[in-house]
């Protein structure tokens, strides 16, 4: 049974959303790490930034990521009425 | 929610929260004993036996016979506490003890690791638990197989899974060892199997459902272990208890620390030394085999003299001696063992970098190299993290697909506690290893460099002999950072102890979580799938326990060999999930043309080139590096089989038929919620 409008909908919003943060994981991952040298040079609370970033920085970012991911997700089920019991 | 899944809940939080209490109240009494005198081998009998026993009694507890509550716990574990017992599962001995020194000793090029295990959780939140779970059976092969058409993808997987979960297991096991033999005293073998009874108690009788509860109290006695001793020598150096904070100021004033000793002539004259060392011992590899029957002849000689001599003691008898017959038996050996000694030494002779420096390499080619490699191993850890079965396993356990969302958030968040911590480990230990210890007198050392001396894991050479200890002449094992950081901060006996038992916990709830992973893919996969499908229930949990038993038994014997490789392994183990599982599983989701033949020869391909690439590169299979492509190191060999495992899953897919209906379909209640397909009727026009 192919997929109605309804569920396409759903799946475009998810697809959207998973796109839009796998783009910040991408981001914030490799643009420090590729940089680093030159980022090293900028200091932040006296960590050099490349440093902070792979240490701390970019681990609160993946944190927030799967944070937003799974509070949007849930607002989209409550959207399409089929949100789960909690 | 149902009334008895809140109920449930909530007695959830008391037990734990109870329990998190008994455990500091038992550690402030150990503290107590201590200060009235109890000896410090009783505290290490007393929080190796009382944590285990613990363990142990959560796993009778929580004995089972049900199918559902053996292999995913029921379904009942709420998002929070499938996190905790996530993040214990994926903790294993070498985060634990391995990651701080790791970072203290490569600086920078060590959070390759930091992010590499965190930032993998992105995509499993991303792109596989939700969908796993909406799935809904038992394990990973499970969903290849119905996703695949059958049998062939299911068994690929089960090999897969197998070989992966294997090679890490062992290390744990060997980390049990490790531990027990340091703190407690007793032997290596014993400790081994000592720890195994722990492991088994827990997995044989109550399955997922025992591991999960155990991993949960696992997860508070591991969290609490690696915060106390950095959280106090935070607080010894910079007044504030909050290391995670305050470490970039350290960081700074360890810089220009580094600055002034690296460059000092007592430093510069040490590492001229061994640069002549090194040089000696490559003229004598480049002099086989007559160097090596020269060297025997003075060796023999030597011997003579002391014995001669009328006041000889026998210290130095039997020290000549050794030294005749520690000598390599033939040239081979010779220039095997003499090139390894070369090595270190010439590590020994190179200026070292500053801890912050990225991809500090010789020029800019070898910087460049530097930071491929990086970049490489990140992708690989990430990649590997979102495809190893024991951990994906576990979002199979939570009540419904929005706990199984939010429990990776809670996962990651607790995994971040213990990775935020450890670059903060290594930058204390350093700040107090620069400022403490270097420039003391050789007599004077404090005495924790004896005792992890003794065990080989420090190394103190006065090669200049000025009865003083430059930076240079001390080698540091990475293992000793986390457990001697108590003592190089000078903290009471307990908090050592307490750190023994944090590493028995990772290294126990790792081992678990991997030991039911096995023998799942081989008793639900493969005997009861495969082989035997009319099998009853009592039959399958009776091969499923007993396999569980076998492997155990096998992987501890394997430890007990104490394999020397067995930190590449580990790392080889990344890298063969990933390549293997990682293309098969997104797709299985996100793309509905990928087909049976398309997955297992994606899987096979991946997996065949990330195996081939590491033999012509690794010394273990006899390769060497100059095979290497673009200078990537054997670790990263997932690199070259995830593309690859990609390409060939598409291009065979493109090739061959498309799904069959029912396999699109599955597809589709992957994707959506049940509720949301429209009833029938309404599609009528």
């Amino acid at each position: 049974m192919p997929p109605d409008q309804r569920q396409r909908d759903y799946w475009r919003a998810n697809l959207m959303l998973t796109a839009a943060l796998l783009m910040v994981w991408l981001l914030v991952t490799f643009v420090p790490v590729y940089y680093a040298r030159e980022l090293n040079a900028i200091k932040f609370f006296g960590w050099p930034l490349a440093f902070y970033m792979g240490a701390q920085g970019s681990l609160i970012v993946y944190v927030l990521v799967i944070g937003i991911y799974a509070l949007t997700m849930n607002r989209i089920d409550r959207k399409y009425g089929v949100q789960e019991p909690d | 929610m149902a009334l008895d899944m809140i109920a449930f809940r909530r007695r959830l939080r008391t037990v734990y929260g109870w329990y998190a209490g008994g455990f500091a109240l038992f550690v402030l009494m150990l503290a107590l004993a201590e200060r009235v005198g109890m000896p410090h081998k009783w505290i290490g009998y007393v929080f190796m036996f009382a944590t285990i026993a613990l363990y142990a009694s959560i796993g009778v507890l929580s004995r089972t016979a049900d199918v559902s509550e053996y292999y995913v716990a029921g379904r009942r574990v709420p998002g929070f506490f499938n996190g905790m017992a996530t993040a214990a599962d994926w903790m294993s001995a070498a985060s634990f003890i391995g990651l701080a020194g790791s970072l203290y000793l490569g600086g920078y090029q060590g959070l390759a690791f930091v992010l590499g295990w965190t930032g993998g959780y992105v995509l499993v939140a991303l792109l596989l638990a939700p969908y796993l779970r909406r799935f809904g059976q038992f394990t990973i092969p499970d969903y290849l197989g119905a996703r695949y058409g059958g049998n062939l993808a299911r068994f690929m997987g089960s090999i897969g899974t197998v070989l992966a979960s294997f090679i890490y297991v062992v290390a744990q096991i060997y980390g049990v060892g490790l531990i027990t033999s340091r703190f407690v005293g007793l032997e290596f073998e014993i400790g081994v199997f000592v720890g195994l009874a722990g492991v088994l108690v827990c997995s044989f009788l109550g399955g997922m459902r025992a591991v999960t509860w155990t991993q949960v109290a696992q997860y508070i006695v591991l969290l609490v272990a690696y915060l106390v001793p950095v959280v106090m020598l935070s607080y010894k150096v910079t007044g504030v208890p909050v290391p995670q904070a305050v470490y970039g100021g350290v960081l700074e004033k360890l810089t220009r620390k580094e600055e002034a000793l690296f460059d000092s002539p007592k430093e510069a004259e040490v590492r001229a030394l061994f640069k002549q060392r090194a040089d000696e011992l490559g003229r004598k590899i480049d002099g086989l085999p007559q160097s090596l029957s020269d060297e025997r002849k003075r060796l023999l000689q030597r011997l003579e003299d002391v014995k001669q001599r009328s006041n000889a003691s026998a210290t130095s008898v039997s020290a000549a001696a050794r030294a005749l017959r520690d000598l390599p038996p033939n040239p081979e050996a010779a220039r095997e063992t003499w090139s390894a000694t070369r090595l270190e030494l010439e590590a020994k002779a190179q200026h070292p970098q500053p801890h912050a420096a990225a991809y500090p390499g010789s020029d800019a080619e070898d910087g460049a190299t530097m930071r491929v490699n990086f970049i490489a191993l990140v992708i690989v850890l990430m990649i590997g993290t979102a495809s190893l079965p024991h951990i994906l396993m576990r979002y199979y356990t939570t009540p419904s697909v929005r706990e199984a969302r939010e429990s990776v958030f809670w996962s990651l968040l607790f995994i971040f506690l213990l990775y935020i911590t450890a670059p903060a480990y290594a930058v204390f230990a350093k700040w107090e290893v620069y400022n403490d210890l270097v420039g003391t007198h050789i007599s004077a050392l404090p005495a924790w460099i004896a005792s992890w001396g003794k065990v080989g894991l420090v190394k103190v050479f006065d090669i200049n002999g000025d009865g003083i200890l430059q930076l240079a002449e001390l080698t540091l094992d990475s293992d000793v950072i986390v457990l001697a950081t108590p003592e190089i901060a000078g903290l009471p006996y307990v908090v050592s102890g307490l750190v023994a038992a944090g590493g028995l916990a990772a290294a126990l709830s790792t081992a678990d979580g991997l030991l039911l992973t096995i023998s799942s893919a081989l008793s639900h996969d493969v005997y009861y799938r495969v082989l035997n499908p009319n099998a009853s229930t009592q039959r399958r949990l009776v091969i499923s326990k007993s396999l569980l038993l076998m492997v155990a038994v096998v992987a501890a014997f394997t430890a007990t060999r104490r394999p020397e490789h067995i930190l590449f392994m580990v790392g080889l183990a990344f890298s063969v999930a990933a390549a293997t599982f990682f293309p098969a599983l997104v797709c299985g989701v996100f793309w509905k043309r990928a087909n049976k033949w398309g997955a297992v020869l994606g899987m096979l391909c991946g997996l065949a080139v990330t195996v081939y690439y590491c033999v012509i590169t690794h010394p273990f299979f006899g390769g060497s590096m100059a095979a290497a492509w673009f200078g990537i190191s054997p670790i990263s060999a997932g690199i070259f089989g995830i593309p690859v495992g990609f390409a060939v899953l598409i291009v065979v897919s493109l090739l061959s038929r498309e799904p069959d209906a029912q396999t699109l379909d599955l597809v589709d209640q992957i994707r959506y919620p049940a509720e949301l397909r429209a009833p029938a009727h309404s599609q009528l026009p």
